[in-house]
């Protein structure tokens, strides 16, 4: 089990991934989330893992945490 | 059986001749003249005692009262005489076989004065009294899993309670013992990697299968049906990551098929889905005891599961194959009759089908689709997959009619053709139903091969069951075929 890292001070300028997982309605919620986040100044890539039955794909996950600082998945309908 | 535990150690035999015996067999008694003789005449000789280092009498012999030689050597009976070169056996003889010991010693009148042929008796390394300490003493070495020591006054039952290993029954202690006597029902090494565990995704041995098919209660001859039964379910097509993630009720349902169902003595007649039969019950719980212990997949954890079913315990059972008129679901899915199979599948908990009218084929057929239509809900098409176990006396009225498997299926799927108006949300006066565009289109109940026929259940009861499964296809999970090895 690795460590959890130390909490951001601020989403500023952090780069956040939100993570739809295929559920129905999540991209309305990850759409609010989103605009909200922006607002506060921080730079959003969204990411879509191909059914929420299964674990994202190795390679989604290699490259969120490639290309992101934070991630926010929205886990259910 | 014990071919694992041979193939580590080296045989403690030397080249040449070994005799091994006991001085309580009767028969190595009666050819102590031959062993003396034997020893005067072969130089290399080298007799071995199991349980008196005296016997026999007058010949030199070495002590194997901890049965290491006679265990790796594979001795089942004494007196045996073994003959080996350049460090491999090239020939035995076991038993007082007159003519045989003549034709290996070269000794034309070797034991001249007994009679021709006289049985041997038990090798004390085979007594089932000790096999097992054996195996754990000459094998051990291959058991790799971390040792959980508990204190002398706990309880070992309410221990493995306390350290969390149990599905809220109490489980067998996987001693190494026990754990060893299950890897006897393998000619895999314990070491071999069956598959990767969700949802912690952890390597699954042999060995760890094994510790939990102790504990889940399984007789050696089962262990093969338990690691199909997990090679079949950690795959990406079955998806158990998923079916355990899940909050709705389901789990892996096995069935099994094939000769090897009965020489195991499943059931696949009366109470086929209840309790009451080890081997049903202890291979469906070996296989959620290893998602439990070794994928990390616990109930309240990364098992989501809304209300969950009984069936989470264990839920495996045999198809009535030689009473069905049906091919069997193995057949069906592309395998022969004569090969053992596990076909796993997504399933909630089995409901009863009740029809005692019916004696035309269609009315049955439209009693089934009737009620396999209500599975989730019965507005939902195409997304859940479903398992129709029909009872012999339902099947019967089939045969009669000459359908078959195929035809019964297309039946039930030609009456389960939706129309949109009917299942589009808000009709009937209920909110739950698809999109308000297929409103004019038919939608099937079922995906093309996603309803699963079985054969199975008592003799008496016009009854069958449905076991609703879960999302299908490669959004969730697709039925799963393996062969079981051996």
């Amino acid at each position: 089990m690795r460590e959890l890292l130390a909490r951001p001070r601020s989403i500023v300028d952090q780069t956040i991934g939100l993570l739809d997982i295929s559920k129905a309605r999540g991209d309305v919620f990850l759409n609010q989330l989103e605009s909200r986040l922006v607002a506060a100044g921080a730079k959003v890539l969204r990411f879509r893992k191909p059914t929420f039955t299964k674990p994202a794909p190795v390679d989604l996950r290699h490259e969120i945490a490639t290309k992101c600082t934070l991630v926010i998945e929205a886990l259910a309908d | 059986m014990t071919a694992i535990n041979k193939s580590v150690v080296k045989n403690p035999l030397s080249d040449g001749w070994s005799l091994i015996v006991k001085r309580e067999c009767a028969t190595c008694a009666m050819i102590v003249p031959v062993i003396a003789r034997l020893a005067r005449e072969l130089p290399s000789l080298t007799v071995y005692s199991q349980d008196d280092p005296g016997f026999p009498d007058g010949v030199e012999s070495v002590d194997d009262s901890d049965l290491a030689a006679s265990w790796h050597a594979d001795i089942d009976t004494v007196p045996t005489l073994i003959f080996r070169r350049d460090g491999a056996e090239v020939s035995r003889t076991a038993g007082w076989v007159r003519k045989e010991w003549r034709e290996l010693t070269g000794i034309a009148d070797l034991g001249a004065e007994l009679p021709e042929f006289r049985p041997g008796c038990g090798s004390m390394s085979v007594d089932p009294d000790i096999v097992d300490k054996l195996r754990v003493r000459y094998g051990g070495e291959t058991l790799h899993a971390r040792r959980v020591e508990i204190a002398e006054a706990e309880d070992e039952f309410e221990a493995m309670f306390a350290r969390g290993y149990t599905d809220g029954l109490p489980v067998v202690p996987p001693t190494p013992e026990r754990v060893m006597r299950m890897l006897a029902g393998t000619t895999r090494d314990p070491r071999d990697i069956v598959a990767v565990a969700p949802p912690d995704l952890v390597e699954l041995t042999i060995e760890k299968i094994a510790i939990n098919a102790v504990m889940a209660g399984c007789l050696p001859e089962y262990f093969p049906w338990v690691v199909a039964a997990i090679e079949a379910i950690c795959t990406d097509q079955f998806n158990m990551h998923g079916v355990l993630a899940t909050t709705m009720p389901v789990g892996p349902v096995v069935v099994c098929n094939g000769p090897g169902t009965r020489k195991i003595n499943m059931n696949s007649g009366v109470n086929v889905l209840g309790q009451g039969n080890r081997a049903n019950l202890t291979i469906g719980r070996a296989v959620q005891l290893t998602i439990r212990n070794v994928g990390g997949g616990r109930p309240g954890e990364v098992d989501r599961a809304a209300h969950g079913n009984p069936g989470k315990l264990s839920f495996c059972f045999a198809e009535d194959e030689l009473g069905s008129p049906f091919t069997s679901l193995s057949v069906a899915r592309g395998f022969d009759p004569a090969q053992n199979t596990v076909t796993t599948f997504a399933g909630e908990g089995p409901r009863c089908v009740v029809d005692q009218l019916a004696r035309q084929p269609e009315q049955l057929a439209q009693t089934f689709a009737t009620c396999l239509r209500t599975v989730h809900h019965p507005k939902l098409p195409f997304a859940f997959d479903a398992m129709l176990v029909i009872g012999p006396e339902h099947a019967r009225v089939f045969a009669e009619a000459n359908w078959s498997r195929e035809r019964l299926l297309t039946e039930i799927n030609d009456r389960l053709q939706l129309p949109g108006s009917e299942i589009v949300r808000g009709a009937g006066g209920m909110a739950e139903g698809v999109q308000e565009a297929f409103k004019d289109a038919m939608l099937p109940k079922f995906r093309p091969g996603g309803l699963l026929l079985v054969h199975a259940g008592g003799s008496a009861g016009l009854f069958s069951a449905i076991i609703g499964g879960w999302a299908s296809g490669a959004l969730g999970s697709d039925p799963v075929t393996r062969l079981v090895a051996g």
